[in-house]
């Protein structure tokens, strides 16, 4: 009976866990990429409709306390399985655009997903090294796939060597928080928290390693190289689905672990969001390369979320779990649009004056991408907007007026980058004459799908923002810190 | 009826839909032209049904439940004495702005319709708006279709010019949003069952009031907002490349209707919600004003490019609306919303004209022409009416509005100095001196150029298009109490109440509480609160 409860609660996870298995298996024995893709794209989608129910669904603790299940843990596993699924649809036509479809990837994307889902679902420190390395092992499979060019080498042996940098910070971290509190269990070491210099030193080096992994500055140095150098579906899956795992591990470890008693963590948090969103705004100005500019925003954005973190309320970790959705959405569709006119043109079309005047030859195409980065740039009635508004108006609350001031003059610097690619899609003349192929259904499809999540959260955005706010109300959260 | 204002609001947007589905060129034009006069029509019932006698408070509302539980933030739109004159223009300008592209615009005509109609649903929704954040979504809004109408069927300099319109609106309006979140807080934390609200109604009203300190902060905060997208001077400088590089259509929205959201910001928002900041700060904005009316009139009296000469213009004429608003008597308050209908119409005929002879010449420099007046009499006739509306001759809608606004500043007890209205009255002059002189040089004298002399004059779509801007500017200038009493109950209402607030915080704050520079800044306008009610 208990076996089953377990398994039930971590039902999504082990159905990705276990597909990704299968997955290894047909491709070692069949190759047969027509069912793997087909098994990927069936589990993701009975996992996510699992998720989704369990959304609404109690909260509590499993596997002897190891996870958590419903609320903000199931909030956040739907979250990496939606842009693990948006992902997983628009790849299939890229890789093979580009001739790089293997079965190992969809195997790779499931595993990565079970381990981002133990991340998400994380109570224990344990939990928490074991999702993560799951995930990251995974990731670095997948950012050298285009193994015989430079950037693609590149792009796996920098994100392999740091994160196993990073990951030593994690650990250690998570050595000393044993031994400041006896216990590696999130709401036991709650329990125990002192302000005394071990457990203090654990938490810090604990949050170093996961400011690697959203790439805080200044811990982002590996992720424009990679972003780059990875195929583009598949940044979007690393951008998206392993930032929100992160995330909502964070916020978990933020609201949970470490009471306001015993440091200042918000200050710490502030600090960082203060110049993570200055720094990769102003990095992202000068980009050429809309890969790399969109890395450098997905930098800036891990300093809104933590803007949102900051503050410290319920509130403020409401409004980061709307975020990681929004931004979620309209990256993937961002990636995915630039995935279209790269499959086109081959890898090295990403530098932006390459766009010039393809706004009017595909005109769908232009419409979306200008949507998706409005929506990045925050301006309403996009998805993008509110959930800057939330995590704004939580730190405004918490008496942040400072950090929400240089947060909203970054993002209105951002706004000049984001304008960028569009300035070039629709106000230039093409310099040469592109051939265009027509976008396969699913891929349109998929596009079209987010296209509309953007409007539709942007406008009806209440009953979400609701759900979340009710994961805060109850005593469920102990440990809050600051206000 | 408040679904007719609804349905007024939206129609363009279906409008687009339709124009996605045809993929017609043809089909396109009419099909927009059909969605605006639609709007337009649809939208004179809401005029006629007008309850003049309640116009303080909002008629035609649409009230949803709070978006967000807990947070008083909802779908809030209806129509008052402030707002429903600009709504009538923004209906009125829809078919117009249409009708002024029929044959000018040749490229991407799709694309062009749509973003003028999401330009109109995003203007009404910014006058029709009585909850905050809606306003302020609406406000952000109308920068993305203005943005592409500049940047794709602009002029030779539309990308610098369109990416700065955007970035610097964006910034103003940015550092606004955080000034909003902080006022949605501060009247949640007095209002029971809500810990947020941005109802206009609550936060005008005199049950809510904010302290000195807050209100500095939060009055710049949308202030700056609101000036930058005036534009008052110094922020005026997007201003004059926009205008040049946009096509005919977007300068004449951008003149006839964005312009007025600023100013229509500061009476709406500013006023009522910070009364003792926006009677402090009084004095340095019609300062700001009166250089603006003084500078925009000299500038513009120098260009050698009449569409930049009209640009000019703008910020010479909107400085007097800025100026008749910061009187905060009735007289000024009132000028300065028929003011800004007066703009609407003269400066938006202005921007058609200058259009149409583009149309016919491919350049706008005033050398270019001369003594075309023979050749194209119809033209010249619509030309001067419109000139002297803007110089504001009596008789037609521009002296209406200047002359209150001036009368305003004069009695003004907040800015004590006639000199700014003496100053204000001087632009009234320059503006003879620029206009005239640039009609002159155009329409008379010797016909210089021999290309002129086949000039074509107008044709009946672009004489249909002007002349029912020179209906009202006439029909402003002999009655303006058809006009000026829809909103008259409401603007003395709004200057009784925002005088009531502002002696009520005056007498609840106590020096001691406060900085050194807000009880300075604060106890000169105690002095007048107290001059002003001996009055």
């Amino acid at each position: 009976m208990n076996y089953l409860f377990d398994l039930n609660a971590f039902l999504p996870g082990v159905i990705a866990g276990v597909a990704g298995l299968i997955a290894l298996l047909i491709d070692s024995y069949k190759n047969d990429h027509d069912g793997i893709y087909g098994l990927t794209v069936v589990s993701l989608i009975a996992a996510l409709g699992l998720s989704i129910i369990d959304m609404f669904g109690p909260v509590g603790e499993a596997w002897s306390g190891m996870i958590t299940y419903g609320g903000v843990s199931a909030f956040g596993n739907t979250v990496v399985l939606l842009g693990a699924l948006f992902c997983v649809l628009i790849s299939r036509e890229y890789l093979k655009a580009i001739e790089h479809e293997f079965g190992e990837v969809y195997a790779m994307v499931l595993i990565a997903t079970s381990g981002m889902l133990a991340l998400a679902s994380a109570n224990n420190l344990i939990m928490i090294f074991v999702g993560l390395e799951t995930m990251s092992i995974c990731l670095y499979v997948l950012a050298g796939l285009i193994k015989e060019h430079k950037i693609g080498a590149e792009a796996a042996l920098k994100y392999f060597l740091l994160g196993a940098f990073s990951t030593g910070f994690l650990l250690y971290g998570m050595a000393l928080l044993y031994g400041a509190t006896g216990s590696l269990s999130i709401p036991e070491i709650a329990q125990n928290a002192s302000s005394n210099l071990l457990f203090i030193a654990g938490a810090g080096l604990l949050l170093v390693g996961f400011f690697f992994k959203v790439s805080a500055v200044p811990f982002h140095m590996w992720t424009p190289d990679v972003y780059q150098g990875t195929p583009t579906t598949l940044t979007a899956y690393m951008a998206t689905a392993s930032k929100s795992a992160t995330f909502v591990a964070l916020i978990l470890i933020v609201s949970k672990m470490l009471p306001a008693e015993t440091a200042e963590w918000s200050e710490v948090l502030e600090v960082i969001a203060i110049i993570t969103m200055i720094l990769g705004n102003i990095i992202a100005l000068v980009q050429d390369n809309i890969k790399r500019m969109l890395a450098y925003s997905s930098i800036a954005h891990a300093g809104y979320l933590l803007v949102g973190l900051a503050a410290g309320t319920p509130e403020g970790y409401s409004a980061v779990l709307f975020y990681l959705l929004a931004y979620t959405i309209m990256n993937v569709g961002a990636f995915g649009i630039v995935a279209y006119y790269e499959r086109q043109q081959g890898l090295d079309f990403t530098d932006v004056n390459n766009y010039a005047g393809l706004g009017f030859k595909r005109p769908i195409m232009g419409v979306m991408l200008s949507i998706f980065l409005f929506s990045l740039a925050g301006i309403p009635p996009l998805v993008g907007f509110f959930g800057k508004y939330l995590v704004f108006a939580a730190a405004i609350n918490a008496d942040m007026i400072a950090l929400a001031v240089i947060g909203v003059l970054a993002s209105a610097a951002s706004v000049y980058y984001y304008l960028r690619p569009m300035v070039y899609m629709y106000f230039r003349e093409p310099h040469k004459d592109v051939p265009f192929v027509q976008a396969g259904i699913t891929f349109k499809g998929t596009l079209i799908v987010l296209t509309i999540l953007t409007i539709y959260f942007g406008v009806a955005f209440g009953g979400l923002h609701d759900l979340l706010a009710s994961y805060y109300s109850g005593d469920w959260v102990t440990h809050l810190t600051g206000n | 009826m408040q679904l007719l204002l609804n349905i007024c609001i939206y129609l363009p947007l279906v409008g687009i839909a339709g124009i996605l589905v045809a993929r017609n060129d043809k089909a396109t034009k009419w099909i927009s032209l059909l969605a605006t006069s639609a709007t337009f029509l649809l939208s004179l019932p809401l005029l006629f049904n007008f309850d003049i006698a309640a116009s303080g408070t909002a008629q035609y509302l649409t009230e949803t439940a709070p978006l967000i539980g807990g947070m008083d933030i909802k779908y809030l739109i209806g129509l008052d004495g402030l707002s429903l004159l600009l709504f009538m223009l923004t209906t009125l300008m829809g078919p117009i702005v249409i009708l002024s592209s029929w044959d000018s615009i040749k490229k991407h005509l799709a694309g062009y319709y749509s973003m003028l109609l999401l330009l109109q649903t995003a203007s009404m929704g910014v006058f029709a708006s009585l909850d905050l954040i809606v306003f302020y979504v609406f406000f952000e809004l109308s920068l993305i279709p203005m943005y592409f109408l500049i940047g794709i069927w602009g002029g030779k300099n539309r990308i610098h010019a369109t990416v700065k319109f955007f970035i610097y609106t964006l910034v103003g309006s940015l550092i606004m949003l955080v000034g909003l979140i902080y006022l949605g807080y501060d009247a949640g934390s007095v209002m029971e069952g809500v810990s947020f609200s941005t109802d206009w109604r609550f936060l005008s009203g005199t049950e809510y009031t904010i302290g000195l300190v807050e209100q500095t902060y939060l009055f710049a905060a949308f202030a700056l907002a609101f000036c930058i997208k005036v534009p008052l001077f110094p922020f005026h400088t997007w201003l004059p490349y926009a205008h040049t590089e946009a096509p005919t259509a977007g300068s004449v929205v951008l003149a006839a209707i964005m312009l007025k959201m600023g100013t229509y910001g500061l009476l709406r928002v500013c006023l009522p919600v910070f009364p003792n900041a926006f009677a402090a700060f009084a004095p340095y904005m019609a300062a700001l004003a009166v250089i603006g009316i003084i500078y925009g009139a000299l500038v513009a009296m120098v260009q050698k490019d009449v569409k930049k000469l009209v640009a000019y213009s703008s910020v010479s004429h909107l400085g007097f609306v800025v100026l008749g608003l910061f009187a905060v008597n009735v007289i000024g308050v009132q000028g300065a919303l028929i003011q800004m209908v007066n703009h609407g119409l003269s400066t938006g005929a202005l921007f058609l004209i200058v259009g149409m002879i583009y149309d016919r010449r491919h350049t706008r420099m005033i050398e270019d022409f001369g003594g075309i007046a023979k050749v194209v009499p119809i033209f010249a006739v619509m030309f001067m009416i419109a000139t002297l509306a803007s110089i504001g001759l009596p008789g037609l809608n521009g002296f209406i509005g200047e002359f209150l606004i001036l009368n305003g500043a004069f009695n003004s007890s907040v800015i004590p100095q006639n000199a700014f209205a003496v100053f204000a009255a001087l632009g009234v002059i320059l503006a003879a001196v620029y206009m005239l002189w640039m009609y002159q040089r155009v329409m008379f004298g010797p016909l210089k150029h021999k290309v002129n002399e086949k000039l074509q004059d107008l044709n009946a779509r672009e004489i249909g298009i002007l002349v029912p801007l020179i209906i009202f500017m006439v029909w402003i200038g002999i009655r303006p109490v058809d006009f000026t009493r829809y909103s008259e109950a409401q603007v003395n209402e709004l200057i009784e109440q925002s005088q009531q607030k502002r002696i009520a915080v005056q007498q609840a704050a106590h020096k001691e509480e406060l900085p050194g520079w807000a009880s300075t800044l604060y106890d000169v306008t105690n002095e007048l609160a107290s001059k002003s009610q001996n009055k």
